[in-house]
Order: structure tokens, then C-alpha cells, then sequence
């Protein structure tokens, strides 16, 4: 009680000790100031009442989910001054992804990280959001984090003596992160993507902290992304522009593999480490490679059980 | 659970196998139906180029016909880079002598410059079968449907065919991949925390 009353708000009532009962008409004002409070508090970061008051994503109607993504169209046009077309494309019945690396072809270019991002629209500076790490390792130690380079410079890679073990999401079937979301802003698709809704995201970062992988990233500022680098094709839940304050990370490029193709990595790949496809079928090319190559997931030991395999095809 | 008692333990295990034989025997709880496949569109990528003025090579190899193991006095380009086990292999082990445009298989049948696949599959048969189901090598398309696949030559130099690098060429007007004797460059390494601060 004694801390109560050196809030100065709280005196001045029927009751400056607040023992008794409030007047009415005080609890009333109190209701429509907090409300005010409230929206304006909402209108200045930039979060408006609908958006606010809206549905999970997942119990959307389809015209609520249109309206959603036309509203997202809108900010786009706002933001960039470019028409873009963003789509909230269901999974594939029957269709569970699995992606596969190749660690002994992988000679740690990096084409891989900026054609994640150009597809992506991950901000370019301030700050640099990659989806993909390619750290380097030393083949004496084999797979040893606590000696892996992300930062390596190099005039010609393959270095003697090194491999390259790119990381990004993995899809897990048992995903930590989505685990501890306090607002389930983040949850796996019946693909096996795990996809984040940037509007129902508060940013407390748990995720981040969740995630044994370090595969999702804050946007610590609304960030840069040219206008021109804009990627137009977007999914609601994958590479629409992110606002401040939200959490993102690899969906396997949703926008691209729900509608057949390969991620933007899997094409990039000048040595064609990079493998993709759907686990169910089993002439796939993922499939093949479960089947006749020496596949590991990263960090086994956490049961995470990754959608995303490494594999020696040597 | 640590303090249920005995009976009660025993309950539940019971319960618990009776619910999972219940499960065994009602297959229907099975997730989506295997989904039908869509029919694989194989899409051959344009061959890189030859080197300029080489082909057809029977426009000077007419009269040349010296079947004897040499080091070639010209055709400094692939003498100068040959690795492709040099000390076992020569030119005529892959070239035919009679029609040097056209490649010899082993067999002694004759293919062209354009399935030139079939001949590296002779040695390299594991890495073949990888190749033709996908495993090995880029692809770039759906992996729903229709693809690009490249051929061997396009990302190994025959005649040095460790892989090195590749780059994008123009073929025809069309963008292709050739190999190169340069190693690739890695692009810029990511920002470290404390430069990304504004």
C-alpha cells in the first residue's frame, strides 16, 4: 500500500489510500482513457485497430484473408510505390518437403545467401538480414561449431583443407521455436514449413533464443530495401516485406515451392548441392538421396528432426 | 506420474495397449493419399560452345590420321590443361580417329559431341546413375514438373574435368553454363554485429 501512494494518479479519489470502492463515474473515465490510450498508443506504431482486432491467420474466412492480403498490397504500394501480388497459397495435399546438401560438393560461395535474399526481400543493410550461413570448417575436426567460420575472405574457394557447411532453417518436425511463441505467431504447415505471420508477431524474441540453428532473425529497423530490388511475387507468409519489430527466417521459399518450383538456393547452386523435393513421392530426388546416399541431420542430439538433411554423395 | 500407485499403473497400461491394438486395426487414421505424381519434363540445356574454329575438326583431321600415342604439337588449349588421368589417357581413348566429329565409346560405337554424357558414363557410372535421376549435378525449374538439367561438359572441362568453376555464357542468344579454369570467388562475407550498427 505505502508504494500506491506515491502514485499520484491514484489520489484524489473517494479514497486516496484506494481501500474503498471506486466512484463509478471515476471507473468510467478510467475504462475510456485506457481505451484511448490503447488506439493511440496502436495508431503510433503504425498498427491499426482492424489490424489489431483481427483473426489468427488460420481461422481467417477466405474474403477476411483477401482483405488481409489486398491490405497488404496496399502497404506495399505505399512503402515501394510498386504493384506487387501477394498470395497466401495453401500447402499441396500429400506434399511434405525435404531438402537435401550436399556437404562434400558445397565450395562455400555464397551465391547461395544473396539469391535468398534478393528472392526474399530481406533488408540489405542496417540491418543485413541473411537467411543462409555458409560457415567454414576444417576437415581435420569434421563438424565443430566452436571452429566454424562464418566471416571467412577468400580470392578461391574451395581453401585446402576446409569444407563448407551452409545453415538455415531446418524445418524441424519438432520445432523449439514454435514451442515457445507466446502468441503462436509462428507455427508448422502440413508441408513442413514453419512460416511466421509478421502481423502477429509481438517481437519478444523467445524464438530466436528457441531456435538451436540461429535461423531466424530480428528486424531490429524497418531496414533497406531498394525499391527497384523489390521481389513483386510475395506470400503472406513468407517474403513480403517484414515491418520493424518482427521475427523472420528461410521458408523454402513458400512463395515458389507451393507452386512446383525449386527454392531460389536449390537454382543457384553452381555445383548443385542443393537438392529438393517431396518426401512422400519416392521418386524424388530428395528421396533418392535418403535412399542411397550417407544422410545426417544437424545436431541429431536435440531431436529437433529436421526437414532438412545433409548427405555425403562421394 | 511418479506417484501413481501400482494398480493404477496398471490400469492405464492396459488402457494404453487396448487403445494402441485399437489403432492397429483401424488402418483409416492414415494421413493424405499419396499424392499422383505429375509427369517429369526433362529439359536438356543448350551444350557449352566449342573452342572457336575447331569444329568440325575433320576439316584439317581429313588426312591426319597418326593413331600413335604423341604429345600433340598443336591444340595447345587442351594440351596445356590436360588432367584427366594424362599419364593413362590420350586424345583417341575419347576421340574417333576416322571421324573426329564424332566421339568413340568404348564399345567402339560412335556418338555425337551432344551426348557426349554416355561417354563419361562409361568410367564414371556412379555419378551417371546420380545424374540421371537428379542427385547429381544442377537442375533448375519445378521440382513439381519441368526442368533444365545440364550436361557434363557443361560444368567439367573434358580434358581437365576436376570441377573448378563455371560461368554463365550466351548461346545462340540463350544464357547457358560453361565450365572455367578459375576457381570461384566467394561473395562478400556477411556484416559482423558491430558493423551493422547505424
Amino acid at each position: 500500500m505505502s508504494e500506491r501512494k506515491s502514485l499520484s494518479v491514484l489520489q484524489g479519489g473517494a479514497d486516496p489510500l484506494g481501500n474503498g470502492p471506486p466512484d463509478p463515474a471515476r471507473r468510467a473515465f478510467m475504462r475510456t482513457a485506457a481505451a484511448g490510450a490503447a488506439v493511440s498508443a496502436l495508431a503510433s506504431c503504425g498498427v491499426s485497430m482492424d489490424d489489431f482486432l483481427r483473426k489468427h491467420f488460420k481461422e481467417l474466412s477466405r474474403d477476411e484473408l483477401a482483405a488481409v492480403l489486398a491490405k497488404v498490397e496496399k502497404k506495399n504500394r505505399d512503402r515501394f510505390g510498386r504493384d506487387t501480388k501477394v498470395t497466401a497459397e495453401g500447402p499441396i495435399p500429400g506434399v511434405e518437403f525435404g531438402y537435401g546438401l550436399d556437404i562434400s560438393r558445397c565450395v562455400g560461395c555464397r551465391r547461395c545467401v544473396y539469391a535468398c535474399v534478393k528472392e526474399n526481400n530481406q533488408s540489405r543493410e542496417h540491418p543485413q538480414i541473411h537467411w543462409i550461413r555458409v560457415l567454414e570448417m576444417d576437415k581435420d575436426r569434421g563438424v565443430d561449431l566452436a571452429h566454424a567460420e562464418l566471416y571467412y575472405e577468400a580470392d578461391a574457394v574451395p581453401r585446402p583443407g576446409k569444407f563448407y557447411f551452409p545453415v538455415q532453417c531446418q524445418q524441424c518436425r519438432n520445432p523449439p521455436c514454435v514451442k515457445v511463441c507466446p502468441t503462436q505467431a509462428t507455427w508448422k504447415e502440413p508441408d513442413g514449413i514453419v512460416v511466421v505471420d509478421y502481423d502477429w508477431c509481438i517481437g519478444c524474441r523467445c524464438c530466436m533464443s528457441g531456435c538451436p540453428y540461429g535461423a531466424r532473425h530480428f528486424n531490429w529497423s524497418d531496414g533497406q530495401l531498394p525499391a527497384e530490388e523489390l521481389n513483386p511475387n510475395q506470400h503472406y507468409l513468407g517474403n513480403r516485406p517484414r515491418p520493424k519489430g518482427v521475427v523472420e527466417k528461410c521458408t523454402f521459399c513458400i512463395q515458389r515451392s507451393r507452386n512446383g518450383r525449386y527454392p531460389a538456393c536449390v537454382e543457384i547452386c553452381p555445383v548443385g548441392a542443393r537438392k529438393f523435393g517431396n518426401l512422400l513421392d519416392p521418386e524424388s530426388e530428395i528421396r533418392r538421396v535418403m535412399d542411397t546416399k550417407r544422410v545426417l541431420v544437424f545436431k541429431e542430439e536435440l531431436a529437433t528432426h529436421p526437414q532438412f538433411y545433409f548427405f555425403y554423395a562421394t | 506420474m511418479r506417484r501413481v500407485t501400482t494398480p493404477r499403473l496398471a490400469l492405464a497400461l492396459a488402457a494404453a495397449l487396448a487403445a494402441s491394438s485399437a489403432a492397429g486395426a483401424q488402418p483409416a487414421a492414415k494421413p493424405a493419399a499419396p499424392r499422383e505424381r505429375k509427369p517429369e519434363v526433362l529439359i536438356e540445356a543448350r551444350p557449352p560452345p566449342f573452342s572457336e574454329g575447331i569444329f568440325p575438326c575433320m576439316e584439317c583431321h581429313k588426312d591426319q590420321k597418326d593413331p600413335k600415342r604423341r604429345e600433340l604439337g598443336f591444340h595447345d588449349e587442351q594440351q596445356s590443361v590436360f588432367d584427366h588421368d594424362a599419364e593413362h589417357r590420350w586424345c583417341l581413348d575419347c576421340h574417333d580417329l576416322e571421324n573426329r566429329d564424332m566421339l568413340r565409346l568404348a564399345s567402339g560405337a560412335l556418338v555425337p559431341f551432344t551426348e557426349s554424357y554416355r561417354l563419361c558414363g562409361q568410367c564414371h557410372g556412379d555419378k551417371y546413375r546420380d545424374w540421371r535421376v537428379g542427385v547429381h549435378g544442377r537442375r533448375v525449374g519445378m521440382w513439381d514438373g519441368q526442368k533444365t538439367y545440364l550436361l557434363c561438359a557443361s560444368c567439367h572441362n573434358p580434358h581437365s574435368p576436376g570441377f573448378k568453376g563455371v560461368k554463365e555464357i550466351e548461346v545462340d542468344g540463350k544464357t547457358t553454363i560453361a565450365p572455367t579454369l578459375e576457381m570461384l570467388k566467394p561473395m562478400a562475407r556477411p556484416r559482423r554485429p558491430e558493423e551493422m550498427r547505424p
